[in-house]
């Protein structure tokens, strides 16, 4: 009988706590694999938010504000950029396309996003995909409004249907845009980016909102202007609050950045949206790399545990091991017998683990793709599974010697004398 | 009778200690001839264990020479004086001899996986290693293939203690060495015991060396060997607490 058949007939024989040993690891690998996993795909969703775009152009500010009131629609913009400075700047001879951004209205809490229609042309995420339809078409008219997958989910909303708009971002008491009410003519699919809880609308849209305010308050009666007036009137916005540009040639993105940030007549910031982002992602990145920490203690623990049980076993094992002597057994055979244990304990723990990781992901990506908009890919085991595995098992073996060096050590001394 | 075989243990001036300056053990001579069976007595503390712990080449004397087989086992390395003990010695203890997970045939089966030669001399004779297994059990009276199929937890020490026997003869090893086998069996059972020993070890050409402390089967052996006559350190003890006791 090889030392392997012997190991693996008295791990049997000790079932229970082999079984609870090998649960705690594999317990332990899929919370560290799960972690990563999700840590992973965090950073991705999130950098990927926005992708080739070259430069998001906003009033002055930190490039971090820019960022998250244009690309993450939270906060707010600290100025506009008048629509004669847009139009300067998006017919730069580098400039390939431009999409201008008009924020400041909401529905329910979901941010009104007026644009033009290149944004359906030129808008990318994630792996340079546009934004798709899964229903209807984008916005002609002038009180034509796209819904984002989430909006749409969470209000129930269908094609046709009227929207009325709220003059600013706050969630409560708003003044309602109820005399111009949208019809909802497309709804986004998913993204996993902010465009899923945005409704677009063009900027003569919101140009005929606001067109009979004045200084930011609504109009008195007497000088309101009826929906249908505003469609005959001139809706060419004034201003618009940031907007994205696409270069003709990325090597150009330096100079346009700079131009942008010394434009004379007004005070800007060009910042490079995939620069922002990896500096926001290391702002939010401390609490997953905290997470991380954590579960590979939980790992380090789950390998304690299997130390423990082993050393444990040791004395109440020290009957067997001179028996095994007795018949012929080596020292070595022992120490092999032990080491084999803690290998078959990292092995099918690994292994478990990551069964119940790919378990737990197929079972959690429909939910976190539908309430964070997370999704995440899952893929073959790559590299850091592999390293990560090895590093387990390579781990235990280690730790395995301890006990198995006991176990040498008490055989020598034993000798054939059956200890109780 | 025996006097012409050829020894096949040979102690000569062997001294051991536990403990520096307190031997436990110190033997002028002792031989063993082939196919003996003796009987060596001697009382709990005597320095039984350590004597077999030399005899199987676990223990190393200070002094003198541990000849078995013609192989002076002081001069072997530790492994091959383990190797030398799995090919030509096989043990049986007092009790709790089997290993709990292992079947009753795995049990008896054991020693061949580290002991190339008493596989060796299975192969020969053309029976499997299982077969063989089963032959020796029947030969030690446990015929009940129900009883073999058993967990070996299940079995009486009786039992017990005769499948631990045919772990020990398995692959016919030139040297039996119990000791202390029958203490846990009751009077009937021990006698019985010892004689199917016997035959097992005649069949397979052993010689046995059986340690106990049980004056009572002395007379079954060829040859008894109080342990107190040969260990000079055991009269030492002994003339010391018989002094004690004059002295009280």
């Amino acid at each position: 009988m090889t030392v392997m058949a012997l190991a693996l007939k008295s791990l049997k024989n000790r079932r229970v706590t082999a079984l609870l040993t090998i649960f705690s690891i594999a317990v332990s690998v899929a919370l560290l694999l799960g972690v990563e996993k999700i840590r992973v795909e965090a950073k991705n969703s999130f950098t990927s938010t926005v992708s080739g775009t070259d430069l998001v152009v906003g009033a002055r500010s930190s490039s971090l504000n820019l960022l998250l009131y244009s690309v993450f629609h939270i906060g707010n913009a600290t100025n506009n950029l008048t629509w004669e400075t847009y139009q300067d700047l998006s017919s730069d001879p580098a400039v390939a396309w431009a999409v201008p951004i008009a924020l400041g209205d909401s529905h329910k809490g979901y941010r009104v996003v007026g644009t033009s229609d290149a944004i359906f042309q030129h808008f990318r995420y994630g792996n340079k995909q546009l934004l798709s339809f899964v229903e209807g078409k984008p916005f002609n008219k002038l009180y034509d409004a796209v819904l984002g997958s989430t909006v749409a989910q969470e209000l129930g909303y269908i094609i046709g249907q009227d929207v009325v708009l709220s003059h600013g971002v706050e969630s409560r008491s708003l003044q309602n845009h109820d005399d111009k009410p949208f019809r909802v003519s497309g709804i986004l699919a998913p993204t996993g980016t902010p465009m899923d809880r945005a409704i677009m609308i063009s900027l003569a849209g919101i140009e005929a909102l606001h067109i009979d305010w004045v200084n930011g308050a609504p109009p008195i009666a007497a000088f309101s202007v009826s929906a249908g007036k505003a469609e005959a009137m001139n809706l060419l916005p004034t201003s618009v609050t940031a907007y994205f540009v696409g270069l003709k040639s990325r090597i150009a993105a330096f100079r346009y950045q700079r131009k942008v940030n010394e434009f004379p007549q007004e005070s800007l910031t060009a910042i490079l949206p995939g620069v922002a982002l990896g500096e926001l992602w290391q702002l939010v990145g401390s609490a997953e790399k905290a997470l991380l920490a954590v579960s590979v203690m939980v790992v380090i623990a789950g390998l304690m545990g299997m130390l423990t049980t082993i050393l444990t076993s040791l004395n109440e094992r020290r009957r067997e091991m001179a028996i095994l002597r007795s018949v012929g057994a080596r020292p070595w055979h022992i120490f092999a017998l032990m080491i084999t244990e803690s290998l078959v304990y990292a092995l099918i723990g690994t292994l478990l683990g990551f069964v119940l990781m790919y378990g737990l992901l197929f079972a959690v990506q429909p939910i976190l793709q539908s309430n964070l908009g997370l999704h995440l890919n899952i893929t073959l085991p790559g590299q850091f599974e592999a390293v990560l595995a090895g590093i387990i098992v390579i781990s235990a073996t280690i730790l395995g010697a301890i006990p198995a060096w006991r176990a040498y050590r008490n055989s020598l001394a034993d000798g054939l004398t059956v200890r109780l | 009778m025996l006097s012409s075989h050829p020894p096949v243990i040979a102690l000569k001036d062997i001294q051991f200690s536990w403990k520096a300056g307190t031997p436990v053990l110190d033997i002028q001579e002792l031989i063993i001839r082939q196919g003996e069976k003796v009987f060596i007595r001697g009382p709990s503390g005597s320095g039984k264990t350590t004597l077999l712990g030399l005899l199987g080449g676990v223990l190393t004397p200070e002094r003198g020479q541990v000849a078995v087989l013609g192989a002076d086992l002081n001069n072997l390395s530790p492994s091959k004086r383990d190797h030398f003990r799995a090919e030509h010695i096989g043990f049986i203890f007092q009790m709790f001899n089997l290993i709990p997970y292992l079947s009753v045939i795995e049990n008896v089966t054991l020693p061949l996986g580290f002991a190339d030669a008493r596989k060796y001399n299975i192969i020969q004779t053309g029976v499997e290693e299982k077969q063989e297994a089963i032959r020796l059990l029947n030969h030690l009276g446990l015929t009940d293939p129900e009883l073999i199929k058993r967990s070996v937890t299940e079995l009486s020490i009786g039992q017990q203690q005769r499948v631990a026997a045919a772990r020990a003869l398995i692959g016919k090893p030139d040297i039996i060495i119990a000791d202390e086998p029958t203490s846990a069996l009751d009077t009937d059972t021990r006698e019985a015991f010892i004689k199917l020993l016997f035959e097992e070890c005649e069949a397979a050409g052993s010689t046995l060396v059986f340690v106990s402390h049980d004056p009572t089967l002395e007379p079954l052996f060829d040859r008894s060997i109080p342990l107190h006559t040969i260990n000079r350190m055991s009269q030492h003890w002994l003339a010391e607490s018989s002094n004690e006791q004059e002295t009280a």
